[in-house]
């Protein structure tokens, strides 16, 4: 790993580099909310978060996506798909976030390759932004992350006072950095030191912990457990928890036409609903809440490790967030782990 | 990067064979692909599935119902329940519909070989079991006493009649049908399909028996093939959940960490035992 630190009166200098190769998405702040948009100059750039309201996952896997064109009707033609492949980064993305499409990678990977995400995720590079000031919720560092985690970026920038402390983590950070040599300097050991305080100091800011142990074992024994009708009582099948998680991965396939022009489109879809297992032929295998909440939690914390060795949750703290009824997965999953099977 | 998977290729449907009317009609596509080579790059597997889509109506999942030793084709067997599947049974011979696959796992038809085979079907759960029967048929000295049980509510709902009539006159295969309420001019047995299968009696030494139709029609099938004497890991079925990808991205169509899309649709009873999840 390359290091380096940047003087913040850099930064500035820093991005338009980058913006001369690469589209940049960056956290930008409207009305209150902040989310990552594409920018056309540095100051539209809002730091002073602590993590974005929606997950950047729409920027791999986009909320709508046409997946190709076509004539509509029996007698009809497809077009080719167009995928972009714009050489792209993602400036201040959180390690949490970072850590999702990892998590995703492994789907769109698995078997069929999914050229739609692929193609995005090839193509961008992650500068990521280490937390200082993690939020209330945030939990990575139950999921074996870090606030300050460069594992899944390709550079790190961590806010050491008068300077950024840069890691640089893979070829395509190098890549992006190698015309920067007049912008950054080598780092000392000092600085790195300096890193290693701010990540402690960040890491015990946070001061929730969810007990995953066992937790895969755990899930097995319990499946049958009314502890999840329990849960489930609350729920209002809102769907929230799933479209503002950074791991979610689930999505309709629909034809959208008029008379002459037709696109086979994906949109987000949402296992918190009980259409989304309907059968043609009325029945439906998950009719219950109960089935819905114990699946959102099983695909994280059963399903995902036990196909993907990994837990499906980077520990953004969103769904806890954003829950109209207070459903908590910190809760949910480490009292799982506490009931008598 | 490799094909597109989401992308179909075109195909025309050369035939529609009606194969049961009613207000759960089902019919039989034949379908050739635009591009040669397509069509001699399909190969598949008994039990393999296919999404066919009508452009601007969306996509569906069906059992490929015809055998891979003919290669000149493939074809699915349709019932109408939805939108799209509605929109299918209104096209006619000559109509482009979008093909992908083939998707999902396959009957063990090498590991199969030698052995005794029974199989057991209902409603349209007879398609799967159709290229099967075709495929084994084709390659009849390969596998053990083949006997085919299936039937239907009544003698007009039975698919694929033409067939059953040319199996029927084989000396090498044993053809058990039934409906499930007695008719005038019906001569063969009267009562439900897991019934017939207690009639029948296989015996499980070195047998296989799969069963694919209605969940309540496999439950109790299931039922009797323990009652028969035969074993967990010598019964397979087929299972069904709504898709739309047909390739494990989705996330739609799982029963705990499987996704029936392409770890199934074929599983061993002894599989199935040890799934827990919602089907
Ligand atoms: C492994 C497998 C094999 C199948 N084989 C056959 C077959 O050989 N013949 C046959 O007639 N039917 C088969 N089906 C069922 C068939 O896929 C559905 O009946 C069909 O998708 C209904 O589509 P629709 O648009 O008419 O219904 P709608 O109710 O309008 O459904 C809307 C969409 O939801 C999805 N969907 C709804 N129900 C199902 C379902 N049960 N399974 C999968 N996707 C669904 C489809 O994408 C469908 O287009 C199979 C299903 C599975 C899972
Ligand atoms: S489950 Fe909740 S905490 Fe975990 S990644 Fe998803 S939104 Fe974040
Ligand atoms: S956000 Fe809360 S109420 Fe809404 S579906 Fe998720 S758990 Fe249920
Ligand atoms: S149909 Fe999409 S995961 Fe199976």
């Amino acid at each position: 790993m390359e290091k380096f630190v940047l003087p913040k009166d850099k930064l500035t200098a820093f991005i338009n580099e980058i913006s001369k190769k690469y589209k940049v998405f960056a956290p930008v702040e409207n009305k209150d909310v902040i989310s990552f948009k594409q920018i056309k100059k540095p100051s539209e750039i809002n730091l002073g978060f602590s993590n974005s309201k929606v997950p950047p996952k729409e920027l791999m896997f986009g909320q709508t996506e046409t997946l190709f064109k076509f004539t509509p009707g029996t007698k009809g033609k497809i077009d080719p798909a167009e995928i972009p492949d714009k050489k792209t980064v993602i400036f201040g993305i959180r390690p949490c976030d970072a850590k999702s499409y990892a998590i995703l990678d492994h789907v769109f990977k698995d078997e069929y390759e999914d050229p739609y995400y692929l193609t995005k995720r090839n193509n961008t590079v992650l500068v990521g932004l280490s937390c200082t000031q993690p939020a209330v919720n945030c939990f990575c560092t139950s999921l074996d992350d870090s606030p300050a985690s460069a594992k899944h970026v390709d550079i790190l920038l961590t806010d050491i006072g008068d300077n950024y402390f840069v890691e640089v983590n893979s070829d395509k950070g190098k890549q992006l950095t190698k015309t920067m040599k007049t912008l950054l300097k080598p780092a000392t050991e000092g600085d790195g030191k300096k890193k290693k305080t701010v990540e402690k100091k960040a890491a015990e800011t946070i001061t929730r912990a969810q007990k995953t142990d066992g937790i895969v074992d755990k899930l097995d024994d319990i499946f049958e457990n009314s502890f999840w009708k329990n849960i489930a009582m609350r729920c209002l099948g809102c769907g929230t928890c799933t479209y503002l998680c950074p791991t979610c991965h689930c999505f309709d396939i629909q034809d959208e036409t008029t008379l002459t022009k037709g696109a086979r489109i994906r949109v987000w879809d949402n296992c918190m609903h009980a259409e989304y297992t309907l059968q043609a032929s009325g029945y439906n295998p998950r009719p219950e809440r109960t089935n819905r909440v114990r699946n959102r939690v099983y695909h994280k914390y059963n399903y995902y490790p036990k196909n993907y060795d990994i837990i499906a949750c980077v520990g953004c703290g969103r769904c806890i967030d954003n829950c109209p009824v207070d459903i908590d997965i910190i809760d949910v999953v480490t009292s799982a782990g506490e009931v008598k099977a | 990067m490799k094909d597109n998977p989401y992308q179909p290729w075109l195909a025309t449907i050369d035939d529609i064979r009606e194969e049961v009317g009613g207000v759960r009609p089902i019919k039989t596509f034949r379908l050739t692909f635009q591009d040669k080579n397509i069509q001699k790059n399909f190969t598949y597997l008994p039990g393999q599935c296919t999404m066919i889509s009508l452009l601007g109506q969306g996509e569906c999942f069906f059992a490929i119902s015809s055998s891979p030793t003919k290669k000149d084709y493939i074809e699915v067997s349709v019932m109408k329940l939805g939108k799209v599947t509605t929109a299918l049974h209104e096209c006619e011979p000559g109509d482009v519909v979008g093909v992908r696959g083939p998707y999902g796992n396959n009957f063990d038809v090498d590991g199969w070989q030698g052995k005794n085979l029974v199989f057991i079907g209902g409603g349209i759960g007879q398609a799967p079991l159709r290229s099967l029967i075709n495929y084994v048929v084709d390659n009849r000295k390969k596998y053990g006493k083949l006997d085919v049980i299936y039937g239907a509510r009544s003698s007009k709902d039975l698919s694929y009649k033409q067939e059953f009539a040319e199996l029927e006159k084989r000396k090498d295969v044993d053809v058990h049908l039934s409906i499930d309420v007695a008719e005038d001019g019906w001569k063969k047995f009267v009562d439900f399909v897991p019934n017939n299968l207690l009639k029948v009696k296989p015996s499980p030494k070195n047998s296989i028996a799969i069963t694919c139709g209605p969940p309540i029609m496999i439950k109790f099938v299931i039922q009797n093939l323990e009652k028969l004497g035969f074993t967990d890991d010598q019964i397979f079925t087929t299972l069904e959940m709504r898709m739309k990808c047909g390739i494990g991205k989705c996330g739609r169509c799982n029963i705990g960490n499987l996704y029936v899309c392409k770890d199934g649709p074929v599983f061993s009873y002894q599989q199935l035992k040890n799934i827990q999840g919602e089907r």
